[in-house]
């Protein structure tokens, strides 16, 4: 038996499928995860993300620990509230995790990592703090719910305490408002507006109770894969890991590499890897001839190999299969990939493939 | 707890199978097996005229979620393939004994098929996977 969140016994009374992930028991799907897909494109799902973890990272060296930590550089957040999406690397440049950072003040900071990888991250923090005059605090004590579609936020403000629903309405993307132990974020992995909300465990039933009864629709881990590959958005551990760095993961625009003298682990690797004539491409993949796109088959063109699916699968909103890759430079704008054994032809595309609500490729 | 028809015949890998009465059966998924693979959106049923055996792999049928084979419960000649299913993959999500039939075969050893499992045999199966 896995862990399970405080809203595990609301997914049991919902019928929803259970499935182990990241040593959770979380819910795949309430009945259909193609129907819970298209609530988040055209009007609002909700998911229970409490597996993952947010970590507050608090002190005068708060700044300059993340500066070290993450890849995308934290001096960026200029006004209080604004997110960042980074990578954590290793020194050899591969990705410990992919995270979002948001600045709560000037010597506050909540980092909100992956749950697979939420043990390990915080150790790797930690044995990286020497030195710096921080508090790493993992916060167990919330849940966190995210809102998306078209009518999430509409749906969610009138929901929240009072003391911070003025501001969740008014903040732009990538910005979050805060109150108490509420916190919530106009951010999410669908390519839909929304919130990403945090709050106390205690709360979180009452929460998710008020959103159904308000016609926000139940979502599960099924929906949530196929809306964010449909967003071209990387999924950790299977299209960026230990080994893979961001360079190779279409992870590049999440590097700052200015100031120069900003020595983030992992620096050193990246600049190697950056001018590698040999450096491998991330590209999407719109399969043209029939059958379903997966990860680990193999990408050809003209009948040689030249990379791999890393995620791949339906696309709803597409009404047809697509992927994210890794191939070698100079492929042309279409290629083959290997489906039980036989070559079925595919179209070359640049992700994202769906965002708010709207088809973003040529079909 | 899901629909398991009296008059097919089953497998242990979950496919129904009807007695056409004509030297023919149909074969397809059985509910709880469509429950189980969730919304299912590519189906490549096999080639009429294929020769197949006994438990052969023969057609496709993917999930949001994954691909699974599709095994003839008997040795015999495929006579159709389901074409509906090209368009409408999910008419084994929604009628999986009717619409959502998979092929017709004409099986080598008509008598092969009192070898299946009967709908209580195949209930067992279902319970003991639960």
């Amino acid at each position: 038996m896995g862990l399970r969140t405080p809203l595990f016994s609301e997914h049991e009374r919902l019928g929803a499928r259970l499935v182990p992930f990241g040593g959770w028991d979380m819910p795949l799907h309430y009945g259909s995860q193609i129907e819970e897909h298209h609530a988040v494109r055209r009007t609002a799902g909700m998911f229970d993300v409490s597996h993952m973890r947010p970590v507050d990272v608090e002190g005068p060296d708060a700044q300059a620990f993340l500066r070290r930590l993450l890849a995308n550089d934290v001096a960026r957040l200029q006004s209080p509230g604004k997110a960042l999406y980074s990578c954590m690397l290793n020194e050899q440049g591969g990705v410990v995790d992919d995270l979002i950072v948001y600045a709560r003040g000037p010597q506050h900071y909540r980092l909100v990592v992956n749950a697979g990888t939420a043990d390990r991250d915080i150790a790797w923090m930690r044995a990286h703090s020497a030195g710096f005059a921080i508090k790493i605090q993992p916060r167990t004590d919330l849940a966190m719910i995210a809102v998306q579609g078209p009518q999430a936020r509409e749906l969610a403000a009138p929901l929240l305490p009072e003391a911070v629903r003025a501001n969740a309405m008014q903040i732009q993307p990538f910005f979050a408002a805060e109150d108490a132990d509420w916190f919530v974020g106009r951010t999410g992995y669908t390519g839909e507006d929304g919130f990403e909300i945090m709050l106390p465990n205690t709360q979180a039933t009452d929460l998710w109770r008020a959103l159904h009864t308000t016609g926000v629709t139940p979502c599960g881990l099924g929906a949530r894969d196929t809306l964010r590959l449909e967003a071209g958005m990387n999924l950790y551990g299977q299209d960026m890991d230990e080994t893979v760095g961001p360079l190779e993961s279409g992870l590049g625009w999440t590097v700052a590499w200015e100031p120069v003298e900003r020595d983030f682990i992992g620096r050193t690797a990246l600049v190697q890897m950056r001018d590698d004539p040999a450096r491998r491409e991330f590209v999407g993949l719109l399969l043209t001839g029939r059958g379903i796109l997966r990860s680990h088959q193999k990408v050809l063109s003209n009948g040689v190999e030249v990379g791999e699916i890393t995620s791949g699968g339906f696309a709803p909103t597409l009404d047809g299969s697509i992927a994210l890759a890794r191939v070698t430079p100079g492929l042309g704008s279409t290629c083959e990939v290997e489906i039980r054994g036989k070559p079925v032809a595919a179209r070359v595309v640049r992700p994202p493939f769906v965002r708010h609500g709207t088809i973003r490729i040529e079909r | 707890m899901s629909d398991i028809p009296a008059d097919l015949k089953y497998t242990k890998t979950h496919e129904w199978v009807r007695d056409n009465g004509d030297g023919t059966v149909t074969v397809g998924i059985t509910d709880h097996a469509q429950e189980a693979l969730g919304d299912i959106v590519f189906v490549e049923a096999p080639e009429s005229g294929r020769e197949v055996d006994a438990d052969e792999a023969c057609a496709v049928v993917e999930s949001v979620k994954a691909a699974s084979d599709i095994y003839s419960p008997l040795a015999g000649e495929i006579v159709e393939g389901n074409a509906v299913l090209a368009d409408t993959p999910d008419a084994i999500n929604t009628s999986p004994y009717d619409e959502g039939w998979i092929f017709r075969l004409a099986p080598s050893d008509p008598g092969a098929l009192a070898g299946l499992l009967d709908a209580a045999g195949y209930e067992r199966v279902v319970e003991d996977e639960s």
